[in-house]
Parts: C-alpha cells; structure tokens; sequence
C-alpha cells in the first residue's frame, strides 16, 4: 500500500530492548513500508500521555505491561476522534493470543518477524478500531479483573480516572458519574457494565448508585417519609450521603462490618 | 555432584535417620500397643491403665532400636534386602528378649517366658517392614524421578520468549552482551533438563540463580534490584537442582514486572545449626491474579521438598501487606549420603 508520507508510530513496552528491538525492525523494511517512529513509552499510561501531544497512525503496545496494559490501552484509544490502529505484541500469552484469533484481531509474536511486521503494518491501517467490548473481555481475562482507568472526555481533552480513587459512581438520567474525593467526572459507561467490571470493589446501594466498599463509612435509616431511599449511606473523606434501597440495606451493612 | 538415587522413601529398607521415618515408627508401635491393649482390656476405662502398663516395657525398647538402626543403616542397606530385614527383625527380637531378662533380673518381671515379647517385638517389627516395603512401591524410584523430571523443568514461556527477544535486539548494537546472555540462558536450560536425581552445590545453585537475574536484569533494566544476603553457609552442601531459581522467578513475575517502578527482591541464604534457610521477598503489587499465580510454583517446589527430604524440609509462606515472603529450612547435609 503507497503512503504519500511515512506512517507516525509509537512504540509501547515496558521492557527497552524490546522497544529497540522493534526500531530496528522498522528501519530494515523502510524500503518496502515507510514510517517514523515518533515516540516510545513504558506502558499505557505514559503512551495516553505521550497521544494528548501528539497524534500517531499506529501503536504498537505489548499486551503485559505495569501500570496500564496494551489492551486497557487500545480500549482508551477507542474513545479517541481519530483512533490510531493497534497492533499487538506478547512474548507469551496463551488465552489473549486464542481471544486475538477469535475476534481476528492482529498481533505480533515476539521475537517479532520482519515479515510479519510488515503484513501486520499493512492490514492495521486499513482495519477499523477494535470493538471495546471485545477488549474488555480480553482484558478481563488477560489481567483478572477490571480496568485501571476509566476515561473521561471533557472539551475534547480525555482526562483519566484512577478505578482506585473512584469513591462511588451515581447515575442520572443521561450520564453516570464518578466521583473521586477531588471532583466528579462525567462518564460515557453503563452503570450495569461498571458493576460487573469491578464487581470487586464495587456495590450496589441503589437502582443508580455503586459504592466502593473500602469507602462507606455508617448507614443512617431514612424518615419513615422519605420516598427517596431506605436508607443512607455516609462517606469516608466527603460530606456526601448516598440513598439505599430497602433490598441492599442488609447487604450494605454487612459489606461495612467485614 | 552427589547423586541421591535414593529418595527417603524409596528404599524398602527405611532411612532410619529421616525424622519423618522415625516419626512413623514411633506412631506405628503405639497404634499397635494401643489396639493390643484395647483387645487385651475387659473393659474401656482399663485400656488406657493397660496400655500405661504396656508403653513402659514399649518405648525403652523402641528408643533403643532406633538409635541403633539410625547407627547401623548403611551396613544393613548394604546386605540383601531379606537379609536386611531379617537383621532388623531379629535385632528387635533380640533385644525385646534381652529387655526382659534384664527386668527379670531386676525382679519387675512378670515372671513370664522371655521369649513371648521376643516374638510380639518380632510380629510388630516384620509389620512395619512390610508398611515400608509397600511405601517404597508406591514411590518407586523411577515414579519419584519422573515425578521430579516434571516438577523441574518449569521455565515460563513468558520469561524464555522475552529474553530471546531482548537478546535479538542486542545482537545488532552490543554483540558481546548478547552472547553473554545466550550462554547464560543455555545454563539456565542446562539446569532445567538435568537428571532431577542428582543434588547441586549450593554454589551452583546460587550462582543459577545470579545468571537468572543478570538475564531479568537485561529485559527490565533499572526496575530490577537485587539484594543478596549470604550469611556463614557452607557453599559445598548439596541441595535439590532449581529450588532458587523457581522462586526468583515467581518474585520477578509477581513482584518487579508489574510494577511500573519495580522493586528490590531480597535473597537471605544463612545456616543456623543444622538447617539451611534461604528466604525469598518481594515486595507485593495490588492485582488480583498475582496472589493466585503464586501458588503453582509454591505447590511445586513444597512436593519436591516432600519427595527429597519426606518431612525434613519445610517451605514457609509469610504474606504481609507490602512484602511476599518464601522460606525454605532444609537439613544440612555436609557429606554425601
């Protein structure tokens, strides 16, 4: 495929000789692929970081890395105007490598293959952005549990929220929001999504409210008037009083005592 | 190298010098004297005064069998297999025999013939014989080696494709280093594929254990800390192939890679009497499937220790909050068996 200018690449991996690995690579099939390789970074936090900059045309992101892995990564670049194709790569990684097959999703095996290299640059910039749910599943199975951020796009920038600073997430009519002990954040996310995700950390208190167990701190029982809620649930570090449902109360109560 | 072609329990004539041997023989000659005293007792509240009566004639003569059979194993393992057990029988018979004259003369006995005890210490004595004779069926040599030969060899893919992959990426700019960890890593295969039957130095093993790390060191550069503490050791005792290398492994997996910063793994390696104790930290990183991943190379190792050392060695889990600790306490053993 020509390409009128040489393709912006990032490369993701926590480890430098793979990076460098990769550089090499892509300069030995500059002949037949012509690319740049505009930036590198350690995980997918830093290449999120690295992408509020600068736009790319493809990331190459290793799947297992600290911090943030290749697959929560390429959800995050989902929600991007233009998202840049992503392409794979695992040393080792049975179960995400059968879920890459199974959605037809491209990924390189390390020690990579200039061949290989070369097709999957081909194919991934005419391939759309893989679907999100798709990459929760795998991300799910891959690392055990939910996300380590959820994204927030707000006047165009994308802000990301710590999962762990999440006190509770409460939703309304249109949106959901997460609130953190500093402010609270619009998400574009299901509230029955998130409770699955985090099932962990998370409860349901109410129809529209998850809490994080770590963070209720009592219950007050409600007015014997009150239409709203059961009952009320109080915060650790804001002033904030959540509604119970008559259903969660004693669930709730016993979440407190363990 | 040492060779340990015999595994404690694989033997039929026992390893009378195995904690785990004793304590078998001491709990089986009690059950024994426990069921004879209940068949013996006319009713519930006398068998206990009736097996009383019965354990001061038993555990003299059982603490003296066994300090003399730890004292006599080699030259009765070197006999023929009857023959050894027919030694052991009648040495037990024997001093059953003896026992009972010796409290004759003393005029506690109960005037009974001398040779009844002989034959109920003999009975007792060819029971247990074929206890382990049966036991070392069931742990036959080649079974406990193949079992080992799939315990050892347990490198991560994960691990083996990575370092590949960073010795690739060498070849180009830094040929020497890339050659230095290719020879490294077929150490580190050589060790794995090795004949499980046979010990290592402690050296060796510790210094399988530093090339493991220059390789880690090598993919995960300045997020890798190593901290060695070798105490007073003997650097010649034998020890099983891979029991460090395994555990460094799990604490680089767990420990170091998931953490964007990294961390220091801390290897304390010290004698104290005679046990060997070599503890493994890691600091720990909050993510749920590391805790369970942890088990498998655990479970491994703990069967291992059990196959070599029956229930000499132990392997000791500490999980704190920030910290993952492994402890492994062997016996010593400062010369060949």
């Amino acid at each position: 495929m020509p390409h009128d200018k040489p393709l912006k690449i990032l490369l993701v991996d926590d480890e430098p000789l793979a990076r460098s690995r990769l550089r090499e690579l892509l300069a030995d099939i500059a002949v037949q692929f012509a690319s740049e390789v505009v930036g590198e970074a350690g995980n997918g936090l830093a290449a999120l970081e690295f992408l509020r900059q600068q736009r790319v045309d493809v990331v190459l992101a290793d799947i297992r890395m600290p911090g943030m892995d290749g697959i929560e990564l390429a959800g995050h670049l989902g929600a991007f105007e233009q998202p840049p194709a992503v392409i794979f790569t695992t040393a080792y990684d049975n179960y995400a490598v059968q879920a890459f097959d199974l959605n037809a999703l491209d990924y390189l095996l390390k020690p990579v293959r200039t061949q290989r290299l070369l097709t999957a640059l081909q194919k991934a910039v005419a391939t759309p952005h893989p679907d999100p749910a798709v990459l929760a599943g795998i991300g799910r199975e891959v690392r055990g549990g939910g996300r380590t951020h959820l994204s927030c796009h707000e006047r165009g920038r994308l802000l990301l929220v710590p999962v762990a600073e999440v006190l509770y997430f409460k939703a309304d009519t249109k949106y959901v929001t997460a609130r953190t002990v500093d402010r609270e954040y619009l998400l574009d996310e299901a509230l029955t999504h998130l409770e699955s995700e985090f099932a962990e950390r998370f409860m349901r208190l109410h129809r529209a409210v998850l809490v994080a167990k770590a963070a209720l701190a009592g219950f007050e029982k409600a007015a014997g008037d009150d239409v709203e809620a059961y009952g009320w649930a109080l915060l650790r570090g804001v002033p904030d009083k959540l509604p119970v449902s008559r259903r969660q109360w004693a669930p709730a109560k016993a979440a407190l005592t363990c | 190298m040492t060779s340990i072609r015999h595994f404690p329990a694989t033997h039929p004539l026992p390893d009378w010098r195995n904690f785990g041997v004793m304590l078998r023989v001491l709990l089986g000659v009690n059950l024994l004297a426990l069921a004879v005293a209940f068949i013996q007792s006319p009713s519930v509240a006398d068998w206990a005064a009736r097996y009383v009566e019965m354990a001061a004639l038993v555990e003299p003569l059982l603490l003296l069998v066994l300090g003399l059979l730890a004292g006599l194993r080699n030259p009765l393992r070197a006999l023929p297999l009857r023959v050894g057990q027919a030694g052991v029988v009648a040495l037990v018979a024997g001093l059953a025999y003896a026992q009972n004259l010796f409290w004759q003369s003393l005029g506690f006995g109960d005037g009974g013939n001398p040779w009844r005890p002989a034959i109920l210490a003999a009975a007792a004595s060819m029971l247990l014989l074929g206890y382990f004779e049966l036991r070392a069926r069931a742990f036959s040599p080649a079974q406990t080696e193949a079992r080992l030969a799939a315990l050892n060899a347990r490198i991560r893919p994960h691990f083996l494709f990575n370092s590949l992959n960073a010795v690739l990426s060498l070849i180009r700019a830094r040929p020497q280093q890339a050659e230095a960890a290719l020879e490294a890593l077929s150490d580190l295969f050589r060790a794995a594929m090795r004949d499980p039957g046979e010990l290592v130095s402690l050296a060796d093993e510790i210094a399988l254990g530093r090339q493991y790390l220059e390789l880690e060191k090598l993919r995960l550069g300045e997020r890798l800390a190593v901290d060695w503490q070798i105490g007073a050791v003997s650097m010649s005792q034998p020890i099983p192939p891979l029991m460090l290398q395994p555990l460094l492994e799990n604490a680089v997996y767990h420990g170091i890679e998931p953490a964007p910063e990294g961390g220091v793994v801390r290897i304390a390696i010290d004698q104290r009497g005679d046990e060997l104790r070599i503890a493994i930290a890691n600091p720990t990183v909050d993510e749920g499937r590391h805790a369970a991943g942890n088990q498998m190379a655990v479970a491994n190792i703990r069967e291992r220790l059990a196959l070599y050392y029956d229930l000499e060695a132990r392997l000791e889990i500490d999980a704190g909050e920030n910290n993952y600790e492994v402890r492994i306490i062997l016996p010593c053993r400062t010369t060949s068996r």
